[in-house]
């Protein structure tokens, strides 16, 4: 299933990428984009499992860079 | 400027204040730790967010994040004494935020207004009085009011009244489009004089301003090479620079015991190591690239594709469509005994009742209406033509066996095209020649593309050896590949992939070319308004039909491709310049602080030039 997520403060290009990075390497992802321009996260997961995959990607991307917010 | 932006700024002119203040406060005369309770506090008011991210970052894991460094810069040098330079490492290192953070929301904003072709609401007729809805309420068949002035909401026809469009923010074409009772409107474009009246022919999903849009808006998800280089850049950069700055603190100093020296060093070294200015002005430059070129009327998918538009080296063309007009036309006549308006009148009118292509050019080109009264007795001689009665005279139109089984002497004509031999009263009057004719830029286009790097340029057509080559003699194309089935194409296409150097684009009309378009390297679709496929499967959509458009992409890839090239290069060049500096201690912090912010800011300001793409 394919989502396009807007982002909200995600003011660092380097934390973007690293966030990407990150949400890869997530069980049951299998695409990311986030782009820095357009403030967008495309994510492409199991059709299944989705709710539970959002749940670990707002945790990792909290991690990274705690004031930007996915707008689910 | 936002409210974060805002709120940066005036905690930048405190301390800033603060700090020049701090200049003129005689320490000298308080005891030593009045200066440090001093900077402490300065250094809080400009430092207290770097720290506290750091901090978290710490608890996180984030180890060599950007805050982190500056955390360390600047709280080593209050270590070691030097307060004044804490203070002015983050000073700076937040006046180069702020910059970057305006540059950044500047451009991200001047891009989007030209992608700003959404329409907010519709002015839909209901029972008789109009209300204001949003285009996402109205649907098909249902009538809606534009005004002067407004978006065009949907695509319609117009019912009622006549107007000019302005197209130029779907097609990059600037001359307005006149539009009358029938005229079909694509929404997205501005209704410039006139009231219109229209009927809606697609809901807003559907409409022509969802789908660019939607592809616009999708732009970000196919990174370039580039883009994808600089991640992966910056993944090992990082550390690789951190662990440099470890031994640079730690190996001469077990040598000459001179610590502080070293451990400022190694703090310089920090500061300068940030990669934001790589990782924020590639795809930046790509992000220009594509706005600039929506703005032409040139829809590009990604990034990645915009990458290999600068580096096509073989362009397959279709020819019907997208190097010609696609429709036939009148482009010869040679009358032999009577005036050309006679002979042409005579073709219209035995053509009169035909829905066949050639008699709609023989119409066209007559111009008016042909009168039924003055006809009779037409026949359709299949395989041959029509005879007909025009005012009690008979006519013949049609082949050249129509003319010699009628016994009408006639000359032959050896002209490209279809052949159209005119006869009345057993007697040639001469003939019409329809052809598909050659877009007055197709030639022009063909040239500025081999000046942009284009080294084989191939037609693709269905017609025979002789047309197709006439083609291509005119616009100067390498080579022809003539009496293709549609089918043939791909099979083609897919030979020159396997023998190709560089990229290879396909340029067609999208209408069946979908299969091509997907396989090629690149999938440029021309005319791209109202034909869903060619959106669907082409990696490029020109909006409007002229080949003119495609040396303009080319034009605009290859800028935006030597923007990201000075960009890294420029970045990588001077961090790699400052590192040796600061190594070998020629390097202050203000140098440091300029590597990282100053450096960022250049190459963001260098990225927004690929937003121009006038002289292109």
């Amino acid at each position: 299933m394919k989502k396009v997520y807007e982002l909200t403060d995600l003011d660092c290009a380097n934390c973007a990428a690293k966030m990407e990075r990150a949400v890869s390497e997530i069980e049951g992802v299998e695409s990311v984009s986030i782009s820095f321009m357009t403030q967008k996260m495309t994510i492409m997961t199991d059709e299944a499992g989705h709710k539970d995959i959002m749940k670990k990607v707002v945790k990792v991307c909290k991690k990274i860079e705690p004031d930007c917010v996915i707008n689910l | 400027m936002s409210r974060k932006q805002k709120k940066s700024l005036i905690r930048i002119i405190i301390a800033a204040v603060l700090f020049a203040a701090g200049y003129i406060v005689p320490f000298a005369d308080f005891p030593a730790w009045a200066k440090l309770c001093f900077f402490a506090a300065v250094y809080l008011v400009i430092g207290y967010d770097v720290l506290w991210k750091a901090v978290r970052g710490l608890f996180s894991g984030q180890l060599l994040d950007e805050n982190f460094l500056m955390a360390i810069a600047s709280v080593g040098a209050f270590c070691l004494g030097d307060y004044p330079e804490a203070v002015m490492v983050v000073l700076l290192y937040q006046i180069g935020e702020l910059f970057q953070s305006c540059a950044v929301s500047k451009s991200r904003k001047s891009i989007s207004a030209l992608m700003d072709i959404r329409p907010d609401s519709a002015n839909l007729e209901r029972d008789g009085a109009i209300a204001q809805v949003s285009p996402e309420e109205v649907k098909i068949g249902d009538i809606i009011v534009i005004r002067p002035g407004e978006k065009i909401p949907l695509d319609c026809t117009v019912e009622e009244g006549s107007s000019s469009v302005d197209t130029s923010s779907v097609t990059g074409e600037s001359v307005p489009r006149d539009v009358s009772i029938g005229s079909a409107l694509i929404s997205g474009c501005v209704n410039i004089s006139g009231l219109l009246r229209c009927r809606v022919t697609a809901g807003f999903g559907e409409s022509t301003v969802s789908k660019i849009l939607a592809l616009v808006e999708n732009a970000g998800e196919h990174k370039a090479r580039a883009e994808n280089f600089i991640t992966r850049f910056a993944h090992v950069y990082t550390p690789a620079v951190v662990a440099a700055a470890v031994i640079l603190a730690v190996v001469p100093s077990m040598f000459d015991g001179n610590w502080s020296e070293w451990i400022h060093r190694a703090l310089t070294f920090l500061v300068i190591s940030c990669p934001c200015a790589l990782v924020i002005s590639v795809p930046m430059s790509f992000f220009g690239g594509i706005g600039g070129a929506s703005r032409c009327g040139i829809l590009i998918k990604g990034a990645e594709y915009l990458e290999q538009l600068a580096n096509v080296k073989t362009m397959v063309f279709d020819k019907t469509g997208t190097l010609t007009e696609g429709s036939f036309r009148v482009t010869q006549v040679n009358a032999a005994g009577c005036t050309k308006e006679e002979l042409v009148e005579a073709a219209a009118y035995a053509e009169a009742y035909s829905h066949h292509p050639i008699a709609q050019s023989l119409r066209a080109a007559y111009g008016s209406e042909p009168d039924s009264s003055r006809l009779s007795d037409v026949s359709e001689i299949p395989g041959q033509g029509i005879s007909a009665q025009l005012d009690n005279e008979p006519i013949l139109v049609g082949n050249a066996l129509l003319m010699e089984n009628s016994g009408v002497e006639f000359t032959v004509c050896d002209a490209v095209g279809t052949i159209v031999y005119v006869a009345r009263g057993g007697k040639f009057l001469g003939s019409v020649i329809i052809s598909d004719t050659v877009k007055h830029d197709s030639a022009e286009a063909i040239k500025k593309l081999r000046e942009r790097g284009v080294e084989r340029t191939i037609m693709l057509t269905g017609d025979s050896e002789s047309a197709g080559q006439t083609v291509t003699k005119r616009l100067g194309i390498d080579e022809a590949h003539c009496g293709l089935l549609p089918g043939d194409k791909a099979e083609r296409v897919e030979k020159l992939l396997s023998e190709k150097k560089g990229v290879l684009a396909f340029v067609g009309d999208g209408v069946n070319d979908a299969p091509v378009l997907t396989r090629a390297d690149i999938g440029i679709a021309m005319g791209g308004i109202g034909s869903d496929a060619a959106i669907e499967a082409a990696d490029i959509v020109i909006m409007d039909d002229k080949p003119s458009k495609i040396p303009l992409a080319v034009g605009i890839a290859r800028k935006t491709l030597r923007i990201v090239k000075e960009n890294i290069v420029f970045a990588l060049g001077v961090k790699a310049l400052f590192l040796l500096l600061g190594a070998l201690g020629f390097a202050n912090m203000w140098a440091a602080v300029f590597a990282d912010v100053g450096v960022s800011i250049i190459a963001i300001l260098n990225a927004t030039r690929a937003l121009r793409t006038k002289n292109l």
